[in-house]
């Protein structure tokens, strides 16, 4: 869009959106909605204390663990699904239905089995993760064209170099564009395990908020965690756009 | 076989309604401040024949159509059409596009209709119409099928059809066989030499093959780019009243064909 | 092999054979105490059906579900081909969903609590925020992707801006578009099982807290199990639809 012939950037529009946020807070319309202005101010004001920190660190060691989980068990399977016809048919199904299942419910169960703490939620950022992630690089390795194998042969190449010097340059904008989703989901289901467990984390601090109806600080702890949200995604998108130079042109 | 310098005015007598059925004068597209697309074109296409612009990528040929088409806006100069000037597209000329832009979602005769139907004729009468433009390009049948049950060849007659529909007097035909398959095209070509004699149209055709220009058109236009001009009117004088296939080696088209080749080859090296 | 043997229906078959066994074993070992088996939760699947405690449940967690969806569809495509149309609109509203989609949105849970309530309009809400990023960004990513050249077509042949949006941008758009609303049937679930778990369990989720609550575990597994069981199905009957609707061989483009 452009105005008075300057093209405007992506999501300057946000600006707008902050302005009038701030509009209705100081207009006091809703006890909800406290002005853009004072929310920021908290921010800068909870951020370096130790019950953020701590809540910050329990949330970043969950998500860390849980998506490490994922990776390291995801990207194999998804490898071994992409290579054999029977691991795939036998595991597809269930893939690709815990990938549309409402995860959410699996939690009261993990509740139950593993307890109320860091472990059910780490849990449950696996499992919200690792489905794209195995399908993603099930695809990755699906379509790595034939004769780049026949190449690899053909120049004497041991299992091991074909996998590390060819294979999974030729999967890897697949793997990381799954990875990227499975990042994504990685923080909602950080953030729904921390809800349900509520004692731990983010979850805690939240529940401590509106309980005090502190909308100020409730409104600060969220912005704080969309902003590490989007700037993860972003961040992750810029790593795969590294690699989608050569994506478009494999050979099919 | 004669040619011309930049105008072709070829009437024998004069008539009262023009000869000439599209006008370009002075022409230019620019963009961006700097890209010149067309230069100062100046063009006649004749009434009731087929005129070919031929050229090398980027000479502006399809730019000028679309241009003439009213699809797209000159940045100088005007296109008069049966005398009157062009502002955006109009029932007095109908496209037929290089990627057949079928709906995929809509049946052949549903296509085929759906330049009546934007113009709001009735159904029964639209569909009336369409069948008889599917049998004119030979898809009699395949009034039901979908686009993607047809081979390209069949999809690009559905869009011929459909501009033959509208009965606009120009039809501007944006290299509608380069899509299609060696000897479909073949065909095509010949087809279009019937279509231009039993349809009293004036087609304007846009065409980066030499061989294809000389087989269809009563006149060449070529066109070259850096910048872009018109170089050269070719009229083929050739007899076509004798089979399609004799044409392809008759020493005429031969000839003509070569002339325009080595006139291009010293731009393409 | 046997080439029935190692067919994907034969070997989708028996994986679920094989991870029902599993369950069944771990369930004996026992794994935990609160791990029942797999035969004990088909019991109390059961149990469950036939004491009607699923039966009534079922419609309190379908109701803001499909309110919720309802609304997220009519506002969210509404919405998304407005931004696939206008380039101003685009500017203005799509950042919005962009953040919206990569956000952890269940966080705003207790804020619509705090707002709305412990009612329906807060469950409904909620279900709301979760399907609609979706299904705005999928409908406009539709409409503004949709083939210059049908488009240019549209208007060589004198269509009028209306006639062009209704008679070709949203035809060539809905596969797409459907596509996006099954993505919102898929996140609104989850909305509607989380409103159940953090807001109140008037459905479902009564069930399994309920269940869980006075250790009848297989009962609360067995409600679970069947909600997981309802999404799949309903997603994958929902797929079936678009595939049947919006052939994909229809989708060559011409």
């Amino acid at each position: 869009m452009k105005l008075f012939g300057y093209k405007l950037p992506m999501m300057s529009s946000l600006l707008i959106w902050a302005v009038l946020w701030e509009i209705v807070g100081q207009l006091d319309m809703t006890i909800l909605l406290p002005p853009l202005s004072a929310i920021l101010a908290k921010m800068i004001e909870i951020v370096p204390t130790t019950s953020f920190l701590s809540a910050f660190g329990v949330t970043a060691r969950a998500f860390l663990v849980g998506t490490g989980f994922a990776v390291a068990i995801g990207i194999p399977v998804g490898v071994l699904m992409g290579k054999s016809v029977l691991i795939d048919r036998l595991l597809l199904p269930w893939v690709n239905m815990f990938l549309s299942a409402p995860l959410t419910a699996l939690v009261p169960v993990l509740m139950v089995l593993f307890g109320i703490g860091e472990q059910t939620v780490i849990i449950t950022t696996a499992l919200f993760a690792i489905w794209i992630i195995v399908l993603d690089t099930r695809a990755g390795v699906k379509q790595i064209s034939s004769s780049l194998v026949e190449m690899a042969h053909s120049f004497g190449a041991s299992s091991f170099q074909a996998f590390f010097k060819i294979y999974i340059w030729a999967a890897l904008p697949e793997i990381l564009a799954g990875v990227r989703i499975g990042f994504i989901r990685a923080v909602k289901g950080v953030i729904i395990g921390q809800l349900l467990v509520s004692v731990v984390g983010f979850g805690r601090l939240f529940e401590l908020y509106s309980a005090n109806f502190l909308m100020e600080h409730f409104w600060a702890l969220l912005l704080v965690l969309f902003f590490a949200a989007f700037t993860l995604a972003e961040g992750l998108g810029y790593l795969e756009r590294k690699v989608d130079y050569y994506a478009a042109s494999r050979a099919p | 076989m004669t040619s011309q310098g930049n105008t072709a005015l070829k009437t024998t007598q004069d008539a009262p309604q023009s000869d000439i059925a599209v006008s370009v004068r002075n022409v230019s597209k620019i963009y961006g401040g700097a890209i010149h697309a067309l230069n100062d074109m100046t063009l006649d296409f004749p009434r009731g024949q087929l005129t070919s612009l031929l050229g090398p990528s980027g000479c502006g040929k399809t730019t000028l159509l679309k241009i003439i088409g009213g699809l797209l806006d000159q940045t100088s100069g005007e296109i008069l059409v049966n005398g009157k000037p062009v502002d955006g597209p109009g029932p007095d000329r109908a496209f037929v596009f290089q990627d057949f832009a079928l709906m995929p979602w809509a049946s052949v005769i549903r296509n085929v209709a759906f330049g009546l139907e934007l113009r709001g004729v009735a159904k029964s009468e639209r569909e009336a119409v369409a069948e008889k433009y599917i049998a004119a390009v030979g898809l009699s049948g395949f009034e039901k099928q979908y686009p993607h049950e047809l081979s390209g060849g069949m999809r690009q007659r559905v869009g011929l059809a459909r501009a033959l529909s509208v009965n606009a007097d120009v039809l501007l035909l944006d290299e509608p066989f380069s899509a299609v398959d060696e000897q479909t095209r073949r065909k095509f070509q010949e087809d279009l030499l019937a279509l231009v004699e039993n349809e009293k149209k004036t087609f304007i055709f846009v065409t980066h093959s030499i061989e294809e220009a000389v087989y269809v058109s009563d006149q060449i236009a070529l066109l070259l780019a850096r910048p872009s001009r018109v170089s050269e009117i070719i009229k083929p004088d050739i007899d076509r009243s004798i089979s399609p296939d004799a044409l392809r080696r008759d020493p005429v088209y031969l000839d003509t064909v070569e002339r325009i080749w080595s006139s291009l080859r010293s731009y393409v090296e | 092999m046997d080439k029935h043997l190692t067919s994907a229906p034969a070997l989708k078959v028996l994986s679920i054979i094989i991870v029902f066994c599993a369950w069944e074993y771990a369930g004996r070992i026992p794994v935990s105490p609160a791990f029942p088996t797999f035969l004990e939760t088909m019991q109390g699947l059961w149990e469950i059906t036939i004491d009607g405690s699923l039966l009534r449940a079922y419609p309190e967690t379908l109701k803001p579900l499909i309110l919720g969806v309802a609304i997220s569809a009519v506002l969210g495509i509404t919405i998304g081909v407005a931004i696939g149309l206008s380039f101003k609109v685009e500017w203005f509203a799509s950042p919005i969903f962009v953040v919206m989609q990569s956000a952890p949105l269940a966080a705003l849970i207790p804020l619509l609590v705090l707002a709305y309530g412990i009612g329906l309009t807060s469950k409904v809400m909620v279900v709301c925020i979760m399907a609609m990023p979706v299904i705005v960004l999928n409908s406009a990513n539709a409409v503004r992707h949709t083939p210059t050249s049908i488009k240019e077509m549209g208007r060589s042949f004198l269509g009028s801006p209306m006639e062009i949006i209704f008679k070709i941008i949203l035809p060539s758009a809905a596969p797409v578009i459907f596509a996006g609303l099954r993505l919102g049937v898929s996140a609104g679930f989850i909305g509607a099982i989380l409103s159940e778990l953090l807001i109140t369990p008037t459905g479902i989720g009564d069930v399994i807290t309920y269940n869980q609550a006075i250790a009848e575990y297989a009962k609360m597994y067995a409600a679970i199990f069947s909600i997981i069981v309802l999404a799949v199905v309903f997603l994958d009957v929902i797929e079936k639809i678009e595939l049947t609707l919006f052939r994909p061989d229809k989708r060559v483009s011409a």
